[in-house]
């Protein structure tokens, strides 16, 4: 399991192994400000970082920063 | 003054009976002490005498719950008894959860005070703190003699009618909240706890933080694209309408649904049901919590193997761990059934 999210440090507390930080609290994978095309490509880099997180061996919890 | 009058209860096993090939024995009553009862008559002293010992095997009282209460609570009723102490139960499960019931029923229909002992971790715990003072014990017998003091100490500090203390007096926090005044207001302690924080001073919480546990990490996966991926959210993403009800804060519940031929969650057929963020973005495009278009993409590029046919989402917000902790284990077994290989969990 990857946890994307925004505030990385509850993610810590709780106990997650591979996390991956996202953008904003109301919207962690996507940016309004952006145009939709612009969104969708940030969306889908966040997307392949989580996959990349998945195909990494950890041995701790670990932080993917983008 | 008279001496109290202490019922005890313990396993088939610390009676001597035997291990498992005895855990289905009925309840039985035994005149004065037995077993660690010798351990805990002393350290109770003068003032309290062991006048009975209930022993019953651990699986009979599991098994048997209702009958086995009843039963044992007409012993100790008959006893006339003025306390009530179990175990130590150290990490046995059942044992701990039959200390624990059978407190919590001697303590509401006989009202008198009652003490038990375990470890942290005994199931025996999460399912009895709120409602029975149970003594923080080892994980093994080998601590017998440490927690029976201090067991005996707290069964008769409650039978002087005085409260016990986490974490001074050996007890576990029941985890309730009382009112109660306080010379400073709340506004100044919290700024003098942090002021000692970032000063590297101790401080004590008033509202620590539950236990999370820690897992292993699972190995990466191999293969991407063969992978069966899910998406799991605590972003409170749902059909329109939100058709199971789930709550906007402190959710009882989760939802599954099928996302068969959807290739893009859309502000018509989808919504959050979250009420600790501003809805307005998760709304207008779900995909900004639950990237299913995107999924969907590197599905039909090969990138993924699949994207499997349904998500799973609940509220996270105010949400108990232990709520939190019950619905994951109820649909990792249905995603590992269903051949999943990972999971990507967002959250708000």
């Amino acid at each position: 399991m990857v946890h994307v999210c925004t505030v990385v440090p509850i993610s810590l507390t709780v106990g997650a192994n591979r996390i991956v930080p996202a953008v904003a609290i109301p919207h962690p994978l996507g940016n309004p400000k952006l145009s939709r095309d612009e969104e969708k490509a940030l969306r889908r880099q966040l997307v392949e970082k989580a996959l990349q997180a998945l195909q990494t061996e950890v041995d701790g919890q670990t932080v993917f920063e983008r | 003054m008279s001496k109290l009058r202490v019922v005890h209860y313990i396993n088939q096993f610390f009676a001597g009976l035997g291990g498992e090939e005895k855990a289905d024995v009925k309840p039985e009553i035994r005149e004065g002490k037995v077993g660690p009862g010798a351990a805990l008559a002393a350290a109770l002293g003068q003032d309290a005498e062991i006048v009975a010992t209930v022993v019953c095997g651990d699986s009979y009282y599991n098994e048997n719950l209702e009958v086995a209460r009843k039963t044992i609570l007409d012993m100790v009723k008959q006893q006339k008894a003025d306390l009530f102490i179990a175990g130590p139960a150290f990490n046995a499960g059942r044992y701990g959860v039959a200390c624990g019931d059978i407190c919590k029923a001697v303590s509401q229909e006989l009202g008198i005070p009652v003490v038990t002992g375990m470890y942290i971790e005994n199931p025996g715990v999460d399912l009895y703190r709120r409602d029975v003072s149970i003594i923080k014990t080892g994980g093994s017998a080998a601590d017998m003699r440490n927690a029976v003091p201090v067991m005996a100490k707290a069964a008769l500090k409650l039978a002087r009618g005085e409260e016990l203390k986490a974490p001074e007096d050996g007890v576990l926090e029941k985890g309730i909240r009382k009112n109660m005044f306080r010379d400073e207001r709340g506004s100044k302690r919290a700024v003098d706890m942090l002021i000692a924080k970032l000063n590297g001073q101790p401080f004590e919480t008033e509202y620590p933080m539950p236990d999370f546990d820690r897992v292993t990490p699972n190995p990466a996966v191999k293969d991407i694209s063969k992978a069966k991926i899910a998406l799991v959210t605590s972003g409170g993403i749902v059909p329109k309408g939100n058709p199971d009800s789930i709550e906007a804060s402190s959710a009882t519940k989760y939802g599954k649904y099928d996302i068969e031929g959807v290739n893009d969650l859309t502000s018509d057929k989808y919504q959050t049901a979250h009420g600790g963020y501003d809805p307005v973005y998760a709304n207008e495009d779900p995909d900004r919590v639950l990237p299913v278009d995107v999924l969907r993409d590197l599905e039909k590029e090969g990138v993924i193997g699949q994207l499997h046919r349904y998500f799973y989402s609940t509220v996270g917000n105010g949400t108990s761990v232990a709520n939190a902790k019950g619905f994951a284990s109820e649909f990792a077994k249905e995603l590992k059934a269903d051949g999943v290989d990972a999971v990507i969990l967002t959250s708000t």
